[in-house]
């Protein structure tokens, strides 16, 4: 048992900046980072994973000179990897989101110090997403039929598929990230503009800017924007996932069309996203000593977003199978318990290994304080995200209505080496951003330090009935 | 009084700097007070409740969005009901096309609702601030530079009709400002 007193310092809201740090420590310790030459270690991870993303890229070269045959698949597994990675990824952006959304909406003022980079996260894994729903098509130089523009047929497209839903759910998405993410950079793209020292650097971080200056009649409308554009993210990114869920959810597959797909995807998009910011954050925050900005606390909080959603995506394993007996459906049944006993039971129980029982250990402090079980878990999630992709999509397909078209599925190298080739290209662009832009939002971390506020110090000083008067007054 | 940028130009504004964000915001509630109106105060971070100490409305940038919102609720409406229901009526699965398969262009809507919204949000309110553009008076001064870092600043501009060199300089040193300075236009 603690004494009270120990108690009572627990309960004790923690600081969001630990070390009483200046404003000018932050501006410093994060904005140096782009300044000074790049480590060793940056050149090595660079070198690494842009030679992966190169692999992706020959991999995609081959799969468009030679056609969609190089993939594994067949009859009746028409989508395997290509749908799988794009669901993973695209999940994966979802936590850069709700982080810089709904956790501002909601008044999370703990997001400040991790929300540039995840946002970046989620540009990112759009980005790597993209690329597989574009080039699984086939005929690449057809992609444009995704566009709402009649074909030489004067027919268009359908609008009712969930398909083209998809298309501008996807591209609204990156769009709308790319505008939010640049909005929150400008105030720190001005912070190292002022202290550029080179030419080169004042006219490019100039540039981008845009010439802010700090006025308050400018944080006004800005603080309107960027409010407005939280409010649009989050239903925005309630959608996202939706939509990508209504790719399966209307279509008559048994496994596939159920009514709880879309939450179900939501929750586990928020799961795998932030053990993706984990991931990266953990050692980003190691390598840059930036422990003081992205406490134990911060890490705590996203331990705990992991175990609740984590616990949700479990809920809704179970209420999968519950539905499949309860509806009464032969078909669903039969392909609820091919799941999970047929030939592929090895992923879904990898699934339900990495995602229900690894989040579990974050029920104790000890798991969610200590650095290293967190990496470890975040691994488990991030590998138990994709199973999870994998298992709804292959396991639904590959036992068809008729058993004369059953059949497995076997990746090619070239599956695996595209998929493997966008975590180079994932981390890639990271590295190019933490390189260049600063990966902590500097002026939004010193609007949460104590003296940021204008009513800060008043308890102190013998004129605060006065002064607390006069501010109720206006 | 010290001066920044070519002193033969015009004159912009009497600018100053202020300790604190505490300092800052008691020093535009002075300024307000002495009926000054162009004018601004610049911060590293936006100051909660600053818009009142300064009293200035709320931003109307919402009033944008929302014509922007509406704007693209309109383009994703007539870019689905009229090819589907209209132009080329593409029967899928012995569907219907006419106007009661609304549900159907739901997830457009949203999708083009959104995507107008926030590049009204983005854009629009670079425009209210007069952005983006290459230069500004305040950034001939040196000191000014500590903004974006952890410097509070004030400036009084030299249009503003209470303007006047001696009894502007004497409210800012009343409200504790250091480093008075008039900053030229070019």
């Amino acid at each position: 048992m603690q004494s009270p007193e120990a108690a009572a310092e627990r309960i004790k809201r923690a600081p969001l900046v630990t070390n009483n740090r200046p404003m000018s420590w932050i501006t410093n310790h994060v904005a140096s980072v782009t300044e000074k030459g790049a480590p060793m270690w940056w050149w090595i991870a660079f070198t690494v994973s842009a030679s992966l993303a190169l692999v992706s890229f020959f991999c995609i070269a081959y799969l468009i000179s030679t056609g969609v045959g190089v993939w594994g698949l067949n009859h009746p597994v028409g989508w395997a990897w290509d749908i799988t990675n794009f669901v993973f990824w695209i999940g994966i952006g979802h936590a850069g989101t709700l982080i810089s959304a709904i956790l501002f909406l909601t008044r999370q003022k703990w997001r400040t110090s991790i929300n540039r980079a995840a946002e970046a996260m989620t540009l990112f894994a759009v980005v790597c997403a993209g690329i597989f729903p574009a080039v699984h098509v086939g005929r690449i130089w057809m992609v444009w039929f995704l566009a709402p523009v009649p074909n030489s047929n004067a027919i268009w497209q359908n609008f009712r598929s969930p398909l083209l839903w998809d298309v501008f759910a996807v591209s609204t998405y990156f769009t709308v990230s790319v505008l939010f993410w640049y909005t929150g950079l400008v105030p720190d793209l001005a912070t190292l503009r002022d202290r550029a020292k080179n030419k080169l650097r004042k006219f490019f971080y100039g540039i981008a800017a845009l010439g802010w200056r700090g006025g308050n009649r400018q944080w006004k409308h800005y603080e309107m924007a960027y409010l407005i554009l939280a409010g649009l993210s989050t239903p925005l990114v309630l959608s996202v996932h939706s939509v990508v869920s209504f790719d399966f959810a209307t279509s008559v597959i048994p496994g596939w069309h159920t009514t709880i797909f879309p939450p179900y995807f939501v929750a586990g998009a928020i799961f795998g996203g932030f053990a993706m910011v984990l991931t990266i954050m953990l050692p980003a925050r190691a390598i840059f000593g930036l422990h003081d900005l992205i406490t134990d606390d911060h890490v705590d909080k996203m331990c705990k977003i992991i175990l609740l959603t984590g616990s949700i995506v479990g809920y809704a394993y179970a209420m999968e199978f519950f539905i499949a007996w309860y509806g009464g459906n032969a078909f669903e049944q039969y392909a609820f318990i091919n799941r999970a006993t047929g030939p592929y039971w090895w992923a879904y129980w990898a699934m339900i290994f990495c995602n229900v029982v690894a989040p579990q250990l974050f029920w104790f402090r000890f798991f969610r304080r200590h650095v290293l079980w967190v990496f470890v878990v975040c691994m488990f999630v991030n590998a138990g995200m994709w199973f999870e992709r994998f298992v709804i999509i292959v396991t639904s397909l590959h036992r068809d209505f008729l058993p004369s078209s059953w059949n497995m599925f076997y990746p090619t190298w070239v599956d695996i080496w595209t998929f493997v080739g966008t975590f180079g290209i994932f981390l890639s662009l990271f590295l190019l951003f933490i390189r260049w832009l600063p990966m902590i939002c500097i002026f939004e971390v010193k609007a949460v330090l104590p003296e940021a506020d204008p009513h800060h110090g008043h308890d102190d000083h013998h004129h605060a009935p006065a002064a607390a008067l006069k501010g109720a007054a206006h | 009084m010290e001066t920044a940028g070519n002193t033969q130009s015009q004159l912009f504004a009497m600018a100053a700097e202020v300790p604190s964000a505490t300092a800052l915001y008691h020093a535009a509630e002075k300024v307000r007070d002495a009926g000054y109106t162009r004018w601004d105060v610049y911060s590293p971070f936006p100051i909660h409740g600053m818009d009142h100490a300064m009293g200035l409305k709320k931003s109307w940038l919402s009033a944008l969005v929302f014509i922007g919102g509406i704007t693209g609720l309109t383009i994703a409406a007539l870019l689905q009901f009229y090819p589907s229901s209209i132009e080329y009526p593409l029967v899928v699965a012995g569907k219907p096309t006419n106007f009661f398969t609304v549900p159907a262009f739901f997830p457009i809507m949203f999708e083009l609702t959104v995507l107008l919204s926030a590049f009204t949000a983005t854009f629009g309110m670079l425009a209210l601030n007069g952005l983006p553009r290459w230069n500004h008076p305040l950034f001939n001064w040196d000191t000014f530079k500590k903004v974006s870092d952890d410097g509070f600043f004030l400036a009084i501009e030299s249009t503003d009709p209470k303007f006047d060199e001696e009894s502007t300089r004497a409210m800012l040193e009343s409200v504790g400002a250091k480093h008075i300075t008039l900053v030229y236009a070019d």
